[in-house]
């Protein structure tokens, strides 16, 4: 367990360093720095969501690494829909809150183009990630619930920050 | 079964999921937010939040993962007992990995910034805040996972499917809200902030 996990907090620490590349943009507006959690949260949760199912599919035999798999397909659909279900509430939720608790500088309709496009980019990237990841483990004949559900979480942390970051770049 | 099928049963089941984790992730982020002062004073603390987080998911959920392996099998039963050995030396090696993974983030997020030559708090002051940080929503995080995962299997839920939610709910809310705490308490012991 604990190998993995000090890999882990290396790979966090990565995206650490993308969110402290552009620190002086999240500190000058707290609606961004309030959606840091929230983006980092939900990515990992669609990642994971992802992999278990997948995963288990695999065990149960129900799943071919075709693309026009039933399964495969269905759970891809499932996750940009999700993505597309979660992300405007990320983003207007955290300019409301922030509007609350302070001020905000920023349009709620930046923030929300920020949410949704890094969400939804993300959705797209972690259904690569997560079916590369769950092949790779069918490979090399690890067991996909001990591998590739870490693997998968974490990286679509890093992936939610450096879309965040490359979404603040366009966007604000 | 049809994608379209495959699709609207994959989305129904992890709605909820995300829900409850979003509320958790706001509520985190308007602590964050509010901690702005902090940020500031204290340089290199950003860069140690999503490895803080992480590890509390990490950490944690696996312990609820453990637990509910536990009780499927039987081999512990769901009461909160001080005698239960498995509990207790599940929730003493949770509580010891998340501080070394802690301990560890904040040693390795002041090596790399001063490699980079960007301007870091100094290390005694990131690895205090990091391990009161870690030892604080530890605790808490122990005692919620313990008595949510054993309350709900009592009432006929899978542990299974409440703690994925569960920790990164209460792992986002705490571990924000305790690392505020650690930043205070540490600048009333070392000064500053």
């Amino acid at each position: 367990m604990l190998p993995v996990l000090l890999l882990l907090t290396l790979v966090e620490l990565g995206s650490g360093l993308v969110l402290g590349s552009f620190e002086d943009t999240l500190l000058r507006y707290p609606s961004l720095l309030v959606l840091v959690p929230v983006t980092i949260g939900t990515a990992g949760n669609l990642g994971s969501v992802l992999a278990a199912r997948l995963s288990t599919a695999f065990h149960l035999g129900t799943l071919s690494f075709a693309p026009d798999d039933e399964t495969l397909a269905g759970n891809a659909l499932a996750t940009v829909a999700l993505a597309a279900t979660v992300f405007p509430v990320v983003g207007l939720g955290a300019w409301g809150l922030s509007a609350l608790t302070g001020s905000t500088d920023l349009s709620p309709w930046i923030v929300l183009a920020v949410s949704l496009s890094s969400g939804l980019s993300l959705a797209v990237l972690a259904v690569l990630v997560t079916v590369v990841a769950t092949y790779a483990a069918y490979r090399l004949e690890l067991d996909p619930d001990d591998v590739v559900i870490p693997v998968v979480t974490n990286t679509c942390d890093v992936l939610g920050v450096v879309l965040l970051y490359l979404a603040v770049r366009v966007f604000v | 079964m049809t994608v379209r099928e495959v699709a609207v049963e994959a989305y129904r089941e992890a709605l909820p999921a995300l829900g409850a984790s979003l509320v958790g992730g706001l509520l985190a982020g308007v602590v964050l937010g509010g901690m702005r002062a902090d940020l500031r004073a204290v340089e290199g603390l950003l860069v140690l939040v999503p490895a803080l987080l992480a590890t509390r998911g990490n950490v944690y959920g696996s312990l609820g993962a453990r637990l509910a392996t536990g009780l499927h099998q039987g081999l512990i039963e769901p009461r909160v007992r001080a005698g239960d050995r498995r509990i207790r030396a599940a929730a003493a090696a949770a509580l010891a990995n998340g501080i070394v993974a802690s301990l560890f983030a904040a040693t390795a997020a002041f090596a790399v910034l001063s490699a980079l030559g960007a301007p870091v708090a100094s290390l005694w002051r990131l690895v205090g805040i990091a391990v009161v940080a870690g030892l604080l929503s530890g605790a808490t995080l122990v005692v919620v996972v313990v008595t949510v995962v054993f309350a709900g299997y009592r009432r006929g839920y899978n542990p299974d499917t409440l703690v994925g939610p569960l920790v990164t709910t209460t792992g986002d809310v705490f571990g924000i809200l305790f690392l505020l705490i650690a930043v205070r308490t540490v600048a009333l012991v070392l000064g500053g902030v």
